[in-house]
């Protein structure tokens, strides 16, 4: 495996709402290592998105972090010209202070759930790219006839013309037709799918060491939808990018990422390689999950399954394993009073679930 | 956009004849109009040249003549600038206006700016820190603006300028620079006045204006696409000013239009008569009391022109600031 680059350690977000506590994110643990791709998945609301943005430290407003750290190893070119890497809690940083800003959009990029209304409507799809552009991205000075032995690197800002080149490039590369003339679109002169991928524009624009893609294809049809996994894989050998892939779909999820946690209200209940998760399921929710997908060769007049019972209501949560309710190896008397701890039941796989736990 | 701009100003031209219609049956229809009686005060005094130019005012509007002919009479004169005669001043009405428009214009705008100048700073840090302290203090403040009537506030602020800042309410000169020709001393004194009708007359405006920025603004601020800014890394200042502030500025620019240009010719009537100020409003008020209607009907038609100027202005202004206007 290869460097960790964000390490989320007992993560807890709440909302304090007026009909009670929500426990949006309840204990999240998880690492996402350079070059690599994690896939989140889960029922909606389980807490995807607020996840992704405690990593960004912007949790939307009544919402709180109260526990856990994120760790995010940040690599940085150092005095004497090689890399070095520092260990930052982003949660111990000043959410509009200079650090946090540097690493949203410019080392950890985010592209969000909601293409349509994500793009300001008074600017033109390339004055966003050429924004984050000449806010984060530095380009090396190269000096004519310096010394050999000369390493301090120096770097400039990119200038409106360059971040404009740049822009219609990166259009050109999610697969906007016409790029040098769509550069200058204003959203609404775009459909749901080309707006989805200027957002996946100006988020690659900045070569992130991350990308937090929460749901990013869910708007586009399939040949696109294919393109743009394409293009992040691509990008991903390119740049050595890690990925945090949130999605409902379980089909693109086991095509994008090496490796998955799967989350229940809050809480994640396993977490696995691609391959163990698809084939060798341990938690009966991720196991009711996969049954929950169509599948080619099932007869056609058999009824998908779906989750037995309803998502809990989260302000009146079930004591215990919060899946009991739902759970069809449910213990009666154990898996109501105990929580499950975390279990390792193979070669980094672990699952919370009492059926896996030894006294 | 050029078709647009053609069919607005058609539509303009034609309610300008329409509106210049209605301001010349309001000149034309009283039964008891100014001239009639003036005429019969002379007559009854025996007065012959006043007849004399009143038989002259017959001729040169063709009272005898029937209605649309003497509304064409009356409408080329108007275009012309010659906008009849005043019986109350009896000079002519655009000596009347001319004289009043400047001082008028500089009240309005000088109104205009400090409505704008409080309102949006104020409206757009009650919508960032909303339900902080500074928030709960401006709302109820626009709350007590919005809700006092516009004498009572006139009547405190003018206590206020009288008798704790000892200044000199009323007019916009002092007596020394009434009639001196323009110098740096007049700007200044005039700058004194100015504040007092100014201020007033801003007043509820920015009240009104403090509410509308701040909830269009936290509407904004919702969006996804604030969110996104953030997410870029962007500092909190830009993801505000340039991101959510302009697009939720764009209805305020239909408010500013509307208001702007009808009030430089209108300006605030009751301020500017509580007051004695130079300006236009007391000048139409007074004439709509007498019946002076050639000041009357002036009047009117020049306010709809600045409002339909305004309203196209504001248009024009609105799909420059929004493409989804000007492309959609
Ligand atoms: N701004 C907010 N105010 C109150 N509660 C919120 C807010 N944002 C999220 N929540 C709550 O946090 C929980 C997790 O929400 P989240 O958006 O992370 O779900 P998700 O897994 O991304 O779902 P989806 O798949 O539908 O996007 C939900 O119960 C939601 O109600
Ligand atoms: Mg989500």
């Amino acid at each position: 495996m290869s460097e960790p680059l964000v390490e989320v350690k007992n993560l807890k977000v709440r909302f304090d709402v007026r009909e009670g506590i929500i426990k949006a994110v309840d204990g999240a643990t998880f690492t996402v290592h350079y070059g690599q791709t994690l896939g989140v998945i889960g029922e909606s609301g389980c807490g995807k998105s607020v996840t992704a943005r405690a990593i960004l430290n912007m949790v939307p407003k009544p919402g709180k972090v109260v526990g856990g750290e994120i760790l995010y190893h940040r690599r940085r070119p150092s005095e004497n010209g090689s890399e070095v890497t520092e260990i930052v809690n982003i949660l111990d940083l000043d959410p509009d202070g200079e650090e946090i800003r540097q690493i949203r959009g410019g080392e950890i990029a985010m592209i969000f759930q909601e293409p349509m209304s994500s793009l300001t409507p008074v600017y033109t799809a390339g004055a966003h790219i050429t924004e984050a552009v000449t806010l984060h991205r530095l380009l090396p000075i190269r000096k004519v006839g310096d010394q050999m032995a000369e390493t301090i690197q120096a770097h400039r800002r990119v200038s409106k013309q360059e971040a404009k080149e740049i822009a219609i490039e990166m259009l050109r590369r999610v697969g906007i037709p016409n790029p040098r003339e769509r550069v200058d679109a204003y959203p609404h002169q775009l459909s749901g799918g080309q707006r989805q991928r200027v957002m996946i524009a100006i988020a690659l624009s900045c070569q992130p060491d991350m990308l937090i893609a929460d749901e990013p294809t869910t708007a586009l049809d399939v040949s696109i939808e294919a393109q743009i996994l394409d293009l992040m894989r691509e990008l991903q050998e390119e740049t050595n990018m890690a990925i945090m892939f949130i999605t409902h779909n379980l089909g693109v999820v086991a095509e994008m990422a090496q490796e998955i946690v799967v989350m229940y209200l809050g809480n994640i209940v396993e977490r696995a390689s691609v391959v163990d998760i698809f084939y060798n399921p341990k938690h009966p929710y991720t196991r009711a999950l996969l049954e929950s997908i169509p599948r080619f060769g099932k007869g056609r007049r058999q009824r998908l399954t779906s989750i037995k019972g309803m998502v809990p209501d989260p302000f009146h949560l079930p004591s215990g394993c919060l899946f009991h309710p739902r759970c069809p190896h449910f213990m009666p008397g154990k898996c109501d009073r105990i929580e499950p701890k975390w279990t390792q039941v193979g070669d980094n796989h672990w699952v919370r679930c009492l059926l896996y736990e030894k006294e | 956009m050029l078709a647009y701009l053609a069919r607005r100003i058609t539509y303009a031209l034609i309610m300008v004849v329409l509106v210049s219609f209605v301001g010349f049956l309001i000149i034309d229809l009283p039964p008891g109009d100014f001239l009639t009686q003036k005429l019969a005060e002379l007559q009854s005094r025996g007065d012959r040249s006043a007849e004399l130019r009143i038989a002259e005012y017959r001729a040169r509007y063709g009272l005898d003549k029937p209605l649309l002919t003497r509304y064409w009479i009356w409408a080329t004169h108007f275009i012309t600038g010659d906008f009849g005669e005043s019986f109350q001043y009896e000079r002519p009405v655009s000596d009347l206006l001319s004289q009043r428009l400047m001082m008028t214009a500089v009240l309005a705008i000088a109104t205009l700016a400090i409505t704008w100048l409080v309102a949006i700073p104020i409206g757009v840090y009650s919508a960032v820190h909303q339900y902080s302290l500074g928030d709960q203090i401006f709302t109820t403040i626009s709350f007590i603006g919005l809700g006092m009537p516009g004498f009572l506030l006139a009547l405190i602020i003018l206590f206020f300028a009288a008798v704790i800042l000892k200044q000199d309410i009323g007019g916009l000169f002092s007596r020394q620079y009434q009639d001196a020709p323009w110098s740096i001393g007049k700007v200044i004194d005039l700058l004194k006045h100015l504040w007092i009708p100014a201020l007033i007359g801003s007043v509820t405006g920015a009240a009104g204006l403090i509410r509308i920025m701040r909830g269009n603004l936290l509407d904004t601020l919702g969006q996804p696409f604030v969110e996104a800014a953030r997410a870029r890394g962007l500092p909190n200042r830009t993801v505000v000013w340039k991101h959510a502030v302009r697009v939720a500025i764009n209805p305020l620019i239909v408010i500013l239009g509307s208001e702007a240009l009808p009030s430089i010719i209108g300006g605030n009537a009751l301020v500017a008569m509580v007051l004695n100020l130079p300006t236009t409003g007391p000048l139409f008020v007074q004439a709509l009391q007498t019946q002076d209607m050639y000041l009357a009907g002036t009047g009117l038609v020049f306010y709809t022109i600045f409002l339909l100027i305004g309203n196209l202005l504001a248009d024009l202004a609105l799909a420059w600031a929004d493409p989804r206007i000007r492309l959609g």
